[in-house]
C-alpha cells in the first residue's frame, strides 16, 4: 500500500524548464509546491571536471536509464512495435534539470505563423496544398498573445541573441549581446550575404556575458570550452534549471524538491486530480503525494503515458481518427538536420572550441519567407551552422568515397579532423493522422506497467522538405568555397532512432477539445486542476528548436495554474467549430 | 528548505579562471615539457623519479579483466590495428593502447548493456540491412557480440587462408574484416555488420576518448588530430582567423586545476 503523505498546494511532476518554471512561479507566488524527478539530485558541483567526451556524448551519463523505461517503436500501425533498446537509439535527459541541463543552448521563437498552423497554410499555399491525413490545427493561442512569455523566459534564460532582421516582433531586446562569432561561423555569414540572405547569429543559452536574472540567479561568462550539448555546464554559464529555476524555488522555503521519485499514475476520482503515486526509487517504497493542482511537466513521452496510464482525456484512436492523447505525435527525426559537408583543402577551423548554440542561421526559407510557388511541400525551415565544438570522436569526419576504416579512412581523418563544416537544413514537421503514442501492449517497464509505443513514419512532405533543404544548404556551402562537398542522404523511411531530443506532441494544445487535449494555459479540458506542460503540447513541430516555445510556455502555465488556484473553472473558452481535418 | 549552495554560488572570476586555463593565443604552445609545466606545477617533481617506476606502474592497468582467452585478445589486437593502423600520421590502435579500452568497456556497465533495456521479446537481427544496424535487436550484450565475432574471425580466416586470424597478413585480415562489415557473415544471435560496427566504434573509441580509459595513450591520438584535450576554455582564441595549436592536456591535469 502506497503511504500517504499531506496534501501540498501543487505537486509537479519534472525538473526541466517545464517543471522547473511553474515550481518556481508558484513557489514564489507562496504556494506549498513538491517537486517528483525521477533522476539524481544535480547541482553544478556535480559537472565540474566532467570535460568527458567518452562518457557523456558516447555513453549518454545524463540520458534516460532504459532498463527501467524505454518506449517501442513501430513505423505502421498493422507492424508488431520493437523496443528502443539502446541509449545511442533513445535520447532522453535524466535527473534534476532533465534535458534542459543536457540541451546545447538554442533559444528561439516559433514562427508567428506556426500558433495559427492551419489558418495561414490555408492562407499561404491554399487548402489543397494540405494533403488528406495530414492533421494541421492551430495552436488556440497567436504569436502577440504569446510574446511575453518568451520574452519572460528569454530574460530568465540570459539569452545571447541578435536582432534577426526578418525575425517576428520583440517587447524587448534579447537580455545578453549576441555570442563571438568565429572564422567558420564569418564565412557562412558572408556567404549568405552574397546570395542576398540575412543571416544572424542564433539566440543562445551560452552567456555572452555573466549575468544575473530578474530572479537574481548569476549565470558566469561562457568561455567556448565545447561541452554544451549532452552535458552539464560546470562553469554556470550555460542557462539551465539547475543553476536558475531551480534554486529559484528552493530559495522561497515553499519548494521542496523529491529527487530518485518514480511518478506512476496520477491519482483522480474521474473529475479532478488528487495527487501523485510515485516510487521512491531508493526504498522501493510507494507514496500518495496528494495536491490540490497536479502538474505534469515531464518529457514528452512521460506526461502521455501517465495520462494513458491514469485513464485521463480520451485515448486518440487512430482507426476512427478520434481522441486526444496521444495525437499529433510530432518530432524531428532522421529527415531533419540533413544538408552539405563541406571539407576544406587548405583551411582549418578551430572547431574544438565552441559552445552548444554558437552559430549562425537566417530566415529566409522559413515557411514567413518561402515563396510557396512549385514547391512540394509545406511550411519551410532553416540552414544553420553551428561550432558546439566537438570532440575527436564526435568530429571525426572523411569525405563519403573514403571507406569507413583503414589506412585510408585514417589518412583522411586525420587530414580533414578540423577542416569540415556541416551546414544543415531544419525543417518544419508536420502532423499526421497515422503517427501517434499509445500503450504497448507486450512490453512492461520496471514496474510492469505498458511501455509507450510510438507509430510514426516519414511521408512525401517530410521527404521532400528534407531535399530542398539540402539544395539551400549546398547553394551556400558553394559559396564557402569548400573543396569537397558531400550531400547528406534522405533517408526513405523513419529508421526508430531518437536522437537530438526533439520529439513532442501527443497532449496538443488548442481551442477545440476534439482535437487538443489541454487548452492555451495547458489546462487539461477533462481535468481542471490538471496541467500538462512541455513539448507534449506541440500541435505540429515548427522548424525552430523546441525550448525557447518549452520555456514560455511554462510560464503561461505557471500563470494559468495561479489563476485556477485563484479562481477554478476552466480558464478557456471550448472552440467546437474549428476546422475538422482529417 | 531552501539550499544554502545556491546563494553562495558565485560567478568565477575570470583572470583566475583563465590563468587556470593555460591557453595560449596566436600560435603553437611549445613543447610537451612547456605546456605541462604550465598546466601542472607538480610535473618538474614527477620527472625526476625514475622513468622505470612510471612505466612499470601503467603496466598494471594493461592487463585483462574481460577476454578470458588470450587467443581472443590476439584476434581483437589484430582486428583493430587494421581498422586504425599505424601510419605516417602517427601511431596505431595496438601503440594506443585500444586492445585494453576496449577489455575494460566490455567488462564495465556497458559491455554488459546495464543501461539498455534487455526484455524479451527479441526481433533477432541476423540480417544485414544497413538501418538495423543501429536498432539494437539482439538478446547479446556488447560483450558476448564481441566474443562471437572475434572467434568467427579465426573460423572464417581458417576456412578462407587456413590459417588464424592474427597470422595472416594486412590485406588478407582486411578481406576478412570487409566480409563482416558487408554482413556476409553468419554469426549466431546478431548479424556480422552489427558485430563490426560495434568493433569499430570502440576502436575510435579507444584512440581518442580521455587516457584515463586506457586509451589514446599519452595523448598520441590527440596529438594526431590536434585536439587539445579538456580545457575551461577557448574563449581567447574562438575569433582568431589561424589554426591554434596547443599540447594537449587530459582530464587528470583538468579536475585536478
Amino acid at each position: 500500500m502506497a503511504i500517504k503523505l499531506d496534501k501540498v498546494d501543487v505537486v509537479v511532476v519534472g525538473t526541466g524548464w517545464s517543471g522547473g518554471i511553474v515550481s518556481a512561479e508558484l513557489a514564489k507566488a507562496g504556494y506549498k509546491v513538491v517537486g517528483l524527478e525521477r533522476g539524481k539530485e544535480k547541482t553544478v558541483n556535480d559537472y565540474l571536471g566532467s570535460k568527458d567526451e567518452l562518457r557523456f556524448t558516447q555513453r549518454y551519463d545524463m540520458m534516460q536509464d532504459l532498463s527501467k523505461e524505454t518506449i517501442t517503436s513501430r513505423s505502421e500501425m498493422d507492424e508488431e512495435a520493437q523496443p528502443v533498446r539502446t541509449q545511442a537509439e533513445m535520447m532522453v535527459g535524466n535527473d534534476v534539470g532533465g534535458g534542459s541541463a543536457h540541451w546545447a543552448g538554442c533559444t528561439f521563437r516559433n514562427n508567428p505563423f506556426d500558433f495559427e498552423v492551419y489558418t495561414k497554410t490555408v492562407e499561404k499555399f491554399g487548402k489543397d496544398k494540405i494533403p488528406e491525413g495530414m492533421t494541421l490545427q492551430d495552436w488556440g493561442i497567436t504569436y502577440d498573445e504569446f510574446e511575453k512569455y518568451y520574452d519572460r523566459f528569454e530574460k530568465t534564460a540570459g539569452t545571447s541573441g541578435e536582432e534577426d532582421p526578418l525575425g517576428p516582433p520583440r517587447s524587448n531586446p534579447y537580455p545578453n549581446p549576441p555570442l563571438k562569432s568565429s572564422p567558420a561561423i564569418n564565412l557562412f555569414k558572408e556567404a549568405a550575404e552574397n546570395l542576398g540572405y540575412h543571416p544572424y547569429m542564433i539566440p543562445a543559452g551560452n552567456m555572452s556575458e555573466a549575468y544575473e536574472n530578474p530572479d537574481g540567479e548569476k549565470l558566469s561568462q561562457c568561455q567556448f570550452c565545447s561541452y554544451c550539448s549532452h552535458f552539464g555546464c560546470d562553469f554556470g554559464a550555460k542557462s539551465d534549471p539547475v543553476v536558475t529555476v531551480i534554486p529559484t524555488a528552493q530559495k522561497t522555503g515553499n519548494y521542496e524538491l523529491r529527487p530518485h521519485s518514480y511518478a506512476r499514475r496520477v491519482l483522480h476520482n474521474g473529475k479532478k486530480a488528487t495527487g501523485i503515486m510515485y516510487v521512491d526509487m531508493k526504498t522501493g517504497l510507494e507514496y500518495e503525494q496528494p495536491a490540490d493542482v497536479v502538474v505534469l511537466g515531464g518529457f514528452t513521452f512521460t506526461n502521455t503515458r501517465l495520462l494513458l496510464l491514469s485513464e485521463i482525456g480520451k485515448p486518440y484512436n487512430p482507426k476512427k481518427r478520434e481522441g486526444v492523447i496521444g495525437r499529433n505525435f510530432v518530432g524531428q527525426f532522421n529527415n531533419t538536420f540533413l544538408g552539405v559537408r563541406g571539407f576544406f583543402n587548405d583551411k582549418k577551423f578551430n572547431m574544438y572550441g565552441g559552445a552548444g548554440a554558437l552559430g549562425a542561421t537566417l530566415r529566409d526559407f522559413t515557411v514567413e519567407h518561402i515563396d510557396p510557388e512549385g514547391k512540394n511541400f509545406i511550411h519551410g525551415g532553416h540552414p544553420e551552422i553551428r561550432q558546439y565544438g566537438l570532440g575527436p570522436i564526435q568530429s571525426l569526419a572523411v569525405p563519403s568515397d573514403t571507406p569507413s576504416w583503414g589506412a585510408e579512412f585514417k589518412d583522411n581523418s586525420v587530414k580533414y579532423a578540423n577542416s569540415m563544416l556541416h551546414v544543415w537544413f531544419v525543417p518544419g514537421v508536420m502532423p499526421w493522422w497515422h503517427n501517434f503514442t499509445d500503450l504497448d501492449p507486450t512490453y512492461k517497464d520496471a514496474f510492469g506497467d505498458p511501455l509507450l509505443r510510438v507509430t510514426n513514419k516519414l511521408t512525401d512532405q517530410d521527404i521532400n522538405i528534407a531535399k530542398y533543404g539540402i539544395e539551400v544548404t549546398r547553394k551556400i556551402m558553394e559559396e564557402m568555397g569548400a573543396d569537397i562537398i558531400d550531400e547528406d542522404e534522405v533517408p526513405e523511411e523513419f529508421d526508430h532512432i531518437y536522437s537530438g531530443g526533439h520529439y513532442a506532441g501527443g497532449v496538443a494544445m488548442g481551442a477545440d477539445p476534439e482535437t487538443s487535449a489541454v487548452n492555451n494555459y495547458l489546462q487539461m479540458w477533462d481535468m481542471e486542476n490538471l496541467f500538462v506542460t512541455g513539448g507534449s503540447a506541440f500541435p505540429h513541430f515548427s522548424d525552430y528548436h523546441p525550448t525557447g516555445t518549452i520555456g514560455a510556455l511554462a510560464y503561461r502555465a505557471a500563470e494559468g495554474v495561479e489563476k485556477y488556484l485563484k479562481n477554478g473553472g476552466l480558464l478557456a473558452e471550448k472552440k467546437t467549430n474549428t476546422h475538422k481535418m482529417a | 528548505m531552501a539550499n544554502e549552495n545556491s546563494n553562495n554560488k558565485k560567478t568565477m572570476n575570470r583572470r583566475i579562471f583563465m590563468k587556470n586555463a593555460g591557453i595560449f593565443t596566436g600560435g603553437v604552445v611549445g613543447g610537451s615539457i612547456l605546456g605541462g609545466i604550465l598546466t601542472n606545477p607538480f610535473l618538474k617533481e614527477e620527472s625526476e623519479t625514475p622513468q622505470t617506476t612510471t612505466e612499470s606502474a601503467s603496466d598494471f592497468q594493461e592487463a585483462r579483466m574481460f577476454f578470458d582467452r588470450f587467443e581472443d585478445f590476439v584476434i581483437l589486437r589484430a582486428a583493430v590495428e587494421r581498422i586504425y593502423p599505424e601510419d605516417d600520421n602517427g601511431p596505431g590502435a595496438v601503440e594506443l593502447g585500444v586492445p585494453y579500452f576496449i577489455d575494460k568497456q566490455l567488462a564495465g556497465s556497458w559491455g554488459t548493456n546495464a543501461k539498455e533495456y534487455m526484455q524479451n521479446p527479441f526481433k533477432v537481427n541476423g540480417d544485414t540491412d544497413d538501418d538495423e544496424v543501429m536498432r539494437y535487436e539482439t538478446p547479446l550484450n556488447r560483450g558476448q557480440i564481441i566474443i562471437e565475432g572475434l572467434r568467427k574471425l579465426d573460423v572464417v580466416s581458417e576456412d578462407k587462408f587456413d590459417d588464424k586470424f592474427s597470422n595472416l597478413d594486412g590485406e588478407q585480415q582486411d578481406e576478412i574484416l570487409q566480409l563482416f562489415d558487408n554482413g556476409e557473415v553468419e554469426l549466431t544471435g546478431v548479424g556480422s555488420q552489427h558485430f563490426f560496427s560495434l568493433l569499430r566504434k570502440m576502436t575510435i573509441e579507444g584512440v581518442f576518448a580521455d587516457p584515463l580509459y586506457g586509451g589514446n595513450k599519452n595523448m598520441d591520438g590527440w596529438r594526431m588530430v590536434d585536439y587539445p584535450g579538456p580545457r575551461p576554455g577557448f574563449i581567447d582564441i574562438i575569433e582568431e582567423e589561424e589554426f591554434v595549436k596547443m599540447e594537449p592536456m587530459g582530464l587528470n591535469d583538468y579536475q585536478q586545476s
